[in-house]
């Protein structure tokens, strides 16, 4: 039992990062219907914001201001980078067909991951520990099952995170004005909302909130490299379309899924013959089931879009 | 026309200067002009810091060989690539090393899968390939022209279950092993067939490919197997984060490990959640003989840190090649490589240095215990038939093969 709680703790953990990106892509479809395959770089550009911001301003040792500059500082830089992304690649193109855009996508993506290669090398690099869990046991819940000081963070930061979104989305004016976009972008532009702002925005916001899950993710695991996006991307892309791409609480259902369900695979696949190392082969079998089964996703609309 | 013409006279030139080339290269060979030596490793990639130590101890060798002037009056040459840690890359480099380079032998490669990559096409140019660190068996039996300065797996995996067994008294392990790295599967075999033959029990095996993140699902499942040690025959990149998330869940079992830990990013990674974990290595920085102390001093000058095992065995590898070419008087490949086959009690900083018949190193290996930011020193532990076959014995002095450890730090606290 304990065993169990435990894999499930290390699943949702996971699994709140994946959700984070996945919000980022869900809501970048809702308004562009663009697969932004950027996104995963996106994420990987905020782990290392927040390595640099940390580094730069001498901050390494254990301590939940350093650990709250650094995430704040993080999602700055990536929402400028999803912003600058947006309208020096994306916009320009946004008038021919879709295909060009997910061309366009795919090619940002190589070139900021080669461009970090290039600069400062693909060897691993240690993310200051600011949690003190390299020294710290975690704390005790029953039997073998406990929790990590990082593993709490990673919760309640994504949590607050996402109940903000949320509220932006459904509570304010910039927030209907993204729904108006995702509705019919034409007819929202006629209504005299500044579309180009609004896209803008969308991709700010879900750009930081991936560089959250840079940072969050980091302090679990410290281990962050230039190629660290392109996997967990891809999942979280898994996780956005298994919650139905486009919609906010379906991305973060998915991420959850998509983490616990690996994790178990992890966990017990070997007393039924699965070795740990297809925990990413089950992210990809679950894509191409939902797209046979279910393609709106578990949250969908199942109304064909009018486009 | 006219541009068939240029393409034509273009096409010629190309051919003409291919062809000085060769005849430039093919004179070198032999026993005069530079030695030319390729050296191949990780520069970039994700075991770079194993490709840069390794390139250090070579260049600090052949340096002090030319500044003694050289071998046989010829000075040494090195010719470095960078394989970003990939095997395909790792073949293309020693091609170009070979075809365009007309390197007469080579040096590398840590990684055992870039080394498997790679000798092949050195034994298909019959160029003598030494290398410095690469530990899985398979590297050698390529063919008669790949040799290695280091001990392989088998007595690794040997090694450390011996430890486990007879000096932390476990009769329990668990494994951790990398699923994509020959050397991690090799270790992961060797040590298990080692332990459970000396009546222990390995009650969990897991496994992980490079470039995972997230280690908590095998680890709570080898938790729950309630192992006395954990054994993690993987490289440093991804040990730290493991030795991170075993202290988060709370498992008080030690880690150990190989040679592939040893990198100064280790600690970066693992921080203070290493301390009181294991690695069996090829030599210890602590260890008191003057001609260790004489080259990690000199390392120190040179290059600002402590030498790593890697750098150590970078080192040797250079020693050895010089001393093979100046007991040959020439570079020509088939003499090359029987002197180097000939190698015999070599003085190298990781010991003395006997190839054996299928070309391997026979040599003790060390256990040290991870302390702080530093691999203090723990026990020595000899090969079979060598020294005392005993693993027990923290020393295992008067042997030939091996040199009398250090006998502080023997561990006063657990």
């Amino acid at each position: 039992m304990d065993t169990f709680v435990q894999q499930l703790i290390n699943g949702l953990n996971i699994g709140a990062i994946y959700a984070l990106i996945a919000l980022g892509y869900t809501m970048v479809y809702g308004i562009l219907r663009l697969i932004n395959f950027a996104h995963g770089d996106v994420y990987m550009v905020g782990a290392f914001a927040g390595y640099f911001i940390a580094l730069s301003l001498g901050l390494a040792a254990p301590s939940f201001l350093g650990l709250g500059i650094v995430l704040v500082g993080s999602m700055i830089v990536a929402a400028i980078v999803g912003m600058i992304i947006e309208r020096f690649a994306y916009r320009p193109v946004r008038k021919y067909s879709r295909m060009t855009t997910l061309i366009m996508a795919i090619g940002v993506s190589l070139l900021i991951e080669n461009l970090f290669v290039a600069r400062i090398g693909a060897a691993p690099r240690a993310f200051p520990d600011f949690l003190g869990s390299q020294s710290q046991p975690p704390i005790h819940l029953f039997g073998n099952a406990a929790i990590s000081k990082a593993q709490i963070v990673i919760f309640l930061v994504s949590v607050a995170l996402m109940l903000l979104l949320q509220w932006i989305v459904f509570k304010t004016k910039v927030g209907t004005a993204m729904r108006a976009v995702s509705f019919n972008l034409n007819s929202a532009k006629l209504m005299g909302i500044n579309t180009d702002a609004i896209i803008s925005l969308t991709f700010a916001i879900g750009s930081s909130l991936a560089a959250a899950g840079g940072v969050l993710t980091a302090q679990y695991n410290p281990n962050i490299d230039p190629l660290m996006g392109i996997l967990t991307g891809l999942k979280a892309f898994v996780a956005a379309v298994l919650g139905g791409i486009g919609n906010i609480p379906g991305a973060v259902l998915g991420g959850l899924l998509i983490g616990a369900a690996e994790t178990f695979v992890v966990g017990y696949g070997s007393n039924i013959g699965i070795a740990s190392t297809y925990r990413d082969a089950v992210a990809f079998a679950i894509l191409i089931l939902v797209l046979l089964v279910r393609p709106s996703g578990l949250l969908g609309s199942t109304v064909q879009e009018k486009v | 026309m006219k541009r068939t013409l240029i393409a034509l006279l273009l096409l010629t030139t190309l051919f003409i200067s291919l062809a000085c080339e060769r005849r430039a290269g093919g004179t070198s060979g032999g026993t005069s002009g530079p030695i030319v030596v390729g050296y191949y490793g990780d520069l970039s990639g994700r075991t770079s810091s194993f490709g840069q130590s390794t390139k250090n101890g070579v260049e600090m060798a052949a340096d002090e060989i030319n500044k003694a002037g050289g071998i046989n009056g010829r000075q040494i040459q090195i010719i470095t690539e960078d394989d970003q840690g990939e095997p395909n890359k790792a073949a293309t480099v020693v091609t170009k090393l070979i075809n365009q380079d007309k390197v007469q032998a080579l040096l590398g490669e840590v990684a055992s899968s870039n080394s498997l990559a790679a000798a092949p096409k050195a034994q298909e140019a019959k160029v003598p390939m030494i290398s410095p660190s690469s530990t899985n068996p398979a590297v050698t039996q390529v063919g008669d022209y790949i040799f290695r300065v280091c001990f392989i797996d088998p007595f690794q995996g040997e090694v450390m279950a011996k430890f486990s067994a007879n000096n932390l008294k476990a009769k329990r392990a668990a494994i951790l092993y990398d699923f994509n790295s020959d050397y991690s599967r090799g270790l992961y075999q060797f040590f298990k067939r080692s332990f459970t033959s000396l009546g222990g029990q390995i009650v969990s095996e897991q496994s992980y490919t490079q470039g995972d993140r997230d280690f908590s699902g095998q680890l709570t499942a080898i938790r729950s197997a309630n192992p006395e040690v954990i054994y993690v025959p993987g490289y440093y990149g991804e040990v730290g984060v493991i030795s991170n998330q075993t202290k988060q869940l709370g498992i008080k079992a030690p880690l150990l490990g190989g040679d592939g830990w040893d990198a100064p990013q280790l600690w970066q990674l693992g921080g203070a959640s290493l301390n009181g974990n294991y690695i069996s290595n090829h030599y210890s920085v602590d260890d008191p003989s003057p001609a260790i102390q004489k080259f990690v001093a000199d390392y120190k000058g040179r290059y600002g840190i402590l030498p790593d095992a890697l750098a150590a065995l970078g080192y040797d590898s250079m020693k050895v090649l010089g001393d093979a070419v100046k007991r040959a008087g020439t570079t020509e490949s088939a003499k090359l490589r029987d002197a180097i086959g000939q190698t015999k009690n070599f003085p190298g900083v990781t010991g003395l240095i006997t190839i054996d018949q299928n070309r391997n190193a026979v040599k003790p290996a060390v256990v040290l215990k991870l302390q702080n930011g530093k691999f203090v020193y723990e026990t020595t532990i000899a090969p079979e038939g060598a020294a005392g076959t005993s693993a027990s014995s923290s020393a295992a002095p008067g042997s030939a093969a091996a040199p009398p450890p250090p006998t502080k730090a023997s561990s006063p606290a657990q």
